[in-house]
């Protein structure tokens, strides 16, 4: 029974839950049982199991009132990149050493509104900076999909916790936050869905900021119905954060009608990248077929300036985190190394703080914001992300969604790709255009590879057109047909 | 133009993180790999592009100027290194 329980969507389990066949404790026992035996994977920094066991007897209680919200009873594991009462918050930083918020996000808030049940905060990428979590404070995580090919894989990342998760069955879904595939390229390494909204459907309030007109929070499930449900309990209008939209949150799951006929994909020929695997080209193309054969308008677009979204988001991202992380300076919350003067403690404090990819990127983002160069780098960039904005706007003419490789990979092994950060930074070629055009995205597990390691492809909507974009996803996964799992312990 | 010690060291002290003297090197070495490779947006046109202000098309919102929030210094407080009587307490600002 217990296995059986932690191989449910969101959707079953609600469905037993509804028809009383289930409780939600039995649940939360099977997935505590689940992040238990799974502790080598390293994918929680805070396991929260009497929290999840009190949220579920709550859960069970409220349904006995007839008070069952979207989500009642399903246990959810949530990025360590949410502000969550009273519960250890590190985003997998030293600097964030001890910091209990004494707020709530809105997203989560919204999620243990609907009757979801926090199981604990997942190891990330420090500050959500990396493609790998090898940058984590707290270590790296290990993708369960490693034990099919006998190597230490990386989940992905930033949100590879959340991915591990998911794919290790310890959760039946997880949030996680998209900055420049944080979400999209860990789901695609792991064999499950990722989704990253527009920018401005969810509330970033309370999560810790990274780059904020970048970053979005999204679901990581294993089903593209389990992502259309989370997405529709996260989204909210949310007076603390301006750049929140003030527009209705649609019903998604009633978007998968599973026809897609007549619907314009565009595929962008500028994806197709020197050297990459014959592999990634080759599901690629079967995924244009797919939809093909769906009854789906195949166009040929162009976006040329793909090839210039990577060094754009690299001057774009590193000046908004440079600001963002000035506020960690030891005087207000989380970790202080006592220096000479207030300067001394300062630099002796972020010294120790925060980890080589953090110091880089905030060294990156201070020299690109530095008088003299503002205008040569950041100014320019900004203009560059004019014109990929304006890219898009052209493909959407002739086109409703675009359909991409997730990743130019599959997972790697741990330890890979660490001497030079731009190889590292080349596993988010893909994903990084959608967020610097705020466009929503979503990745399919659509195969594996030849050593059977999983394979992603991308959808990317119009912006708050996340609709079309899961109907569009919704037939590619019942095309691809992904039933592989990773082997079980 | 290639960063040197000097200026890893001049944006160390503005980005507030100390560096060793050893380690100058390797992040100069780092920096300028990445800023070798971020040069090439010089190669789009971009003279009468305006730069990105805000990715989703929304007016800026506005709300009424009065105190929605707040009166709760204790858990302003919960999480700071040093308080003191309700004030954080911090290094000798001024000499």
């Amino acid at each position: 029974m217990m296995s059986a329980l932690t191989d449910l969507t969101i959707a079953e389990a609600g469905s037993l839950l509804t028809k009383g066949e289930i409780s939600a404790v039995d649940l939360a026992d099977a997935h505590i049982a689940a992040m238990e035996a799974e502790a080598e994977l390293n994918a929680f920094i805070t396991p929260t199991p009497e929290r999840a066991r009190e949220m579920a007897a709550a859960a069970d209680a409220s349904r006995a009132r007839g008070e069952a919200g979207l989500l009642n009873g399903i246990p959810l594991a949530a990025k360590d990149l949410f502000c969550t009462e009273g519960i250890l918050t590190t985003a997998g930083s030293h600097i964030l050493q001890g910091f209990e918020p004494v707020y709530e996000s809105t997203v989560s808030e919204n999620l243990w509104q609907a009757g979801a049940v926090l199981l604990g905060k997942t190891n990330l990428d420090e500050f959500a900076m990396g493609s790998s979590n090898v940058t984590s404070h707290y270590g790296p995580v290990k993708n369960p999909w490693g034990r099919a090919v006998g190597r230490d894989l990386v989940p992905g990342g930033s949100s590879g916790g959340s991915a591990a998760a998911v794919a290790a069955r310890i959760a039946l879904g997880a949030v996680g936050t998209d900055t420049g595939g944080s979400i999209r390229q860990p789901a695609a390494f792991s064999g499950i869905v990722g989704m990253k909204p527009t920018y401005g459907r969810c509330s970033r309030w309370g999560i810790v900021a990274f780059a904020s007109s970048l970053d979005q929070a999204g679901p990581l499930t294993r089903t593209v119905q389990d992502a259309a449900i989370m997405l529709r309990a996260m989204a909210s209008h949310d007076p603390k954060d301006s750049t929140s939209v003030d527009r209705s949150v649609p019903d998604y799951e009633a978007a998968l009608t599973g026809d897609v006929r007549g619907l314009r994909v565009g595929v962008p020929a500028e994806y197709r990248l020197d050297g990459m695997p014959a592999e990634i080209e080759a599901l690629w193309q079967q995924g244009i077929t797919w939809m093909r054969d769906a009854g789906a308008e195949i166009v040929e677009v162009s976006l040329p300036l793909t090839k210039y979204a990577l060094p754009c988001y690299y001057i774009v991202a590193p000046a908004e985190a440079s600001s963002n992380l000035a506020r960690y300076d030891g005087m207000r919350f989380g970790l202080r190394v006592d220096g000479a003067d207030l300067t001394d403690t300062y630099e002796s404090t972020r010294a120790a703080g925060f980890g080589a990819e953090v110091k880089r990127r905030v060294m990156i983002g201070t020299y690109v914001l530095s008088a003299g160069y503002y205008d040569a780098y950041y100014l320019k960039a900004q203009k560059v992300r004019s014109r990929i904005g304006e890219d898009f706007e052209a493909a959407f003419g002739r086109c409703d969604v675009l359909l991409t490789p997730t990743a130019p990979s599959a997972a790697f092994t741990i330890g890979e790709r660490q001497d030079d950060p731009i190889l590292m930074y080349l596993n988010d070629v893909f994903t990084v255009p959608a967020n610097l055009a705020g466009l929503p995205g979503i990745s399919v597990p659509a195969g594996l590879d030849r050593e059977g390691l999983p394979l992603g492809l991308q959808i990317i909507g119009r912006a708050f057109d996340e609709e079309t974009m899961f109907r569009a996803a919704g037939v590619l996964e019942t095309a691809a047909d992904f039933t592989a799992k990773p082997p079980a312990l | 133009m290639a960063l040197d010690k000097a200026d890893v060291l001049h944006i160390a002290r503005l980005a507030r993180i100390r560096v060793a003297a050893e380690d100058l090197e390797g992040i100069a070495s780092d920096l300028n790999h990445i800023i070798d490779w971020v040069e090439q947006l010089g190669e789009v046109e971009t003279d009468t592009t305006a730069p990105m202000t805000s990715v989703v098309q929304m007016a800026l919102k506005t709300r009424d100027d009065v105190v929605g929030d707040g009166g709760y210094a204790d858990k302003v407080l919960a999480n700071a290194p040093e308080t003191a009587d309700g004030f954080f307490v911090v290094p000798k600002v001024i000499e």
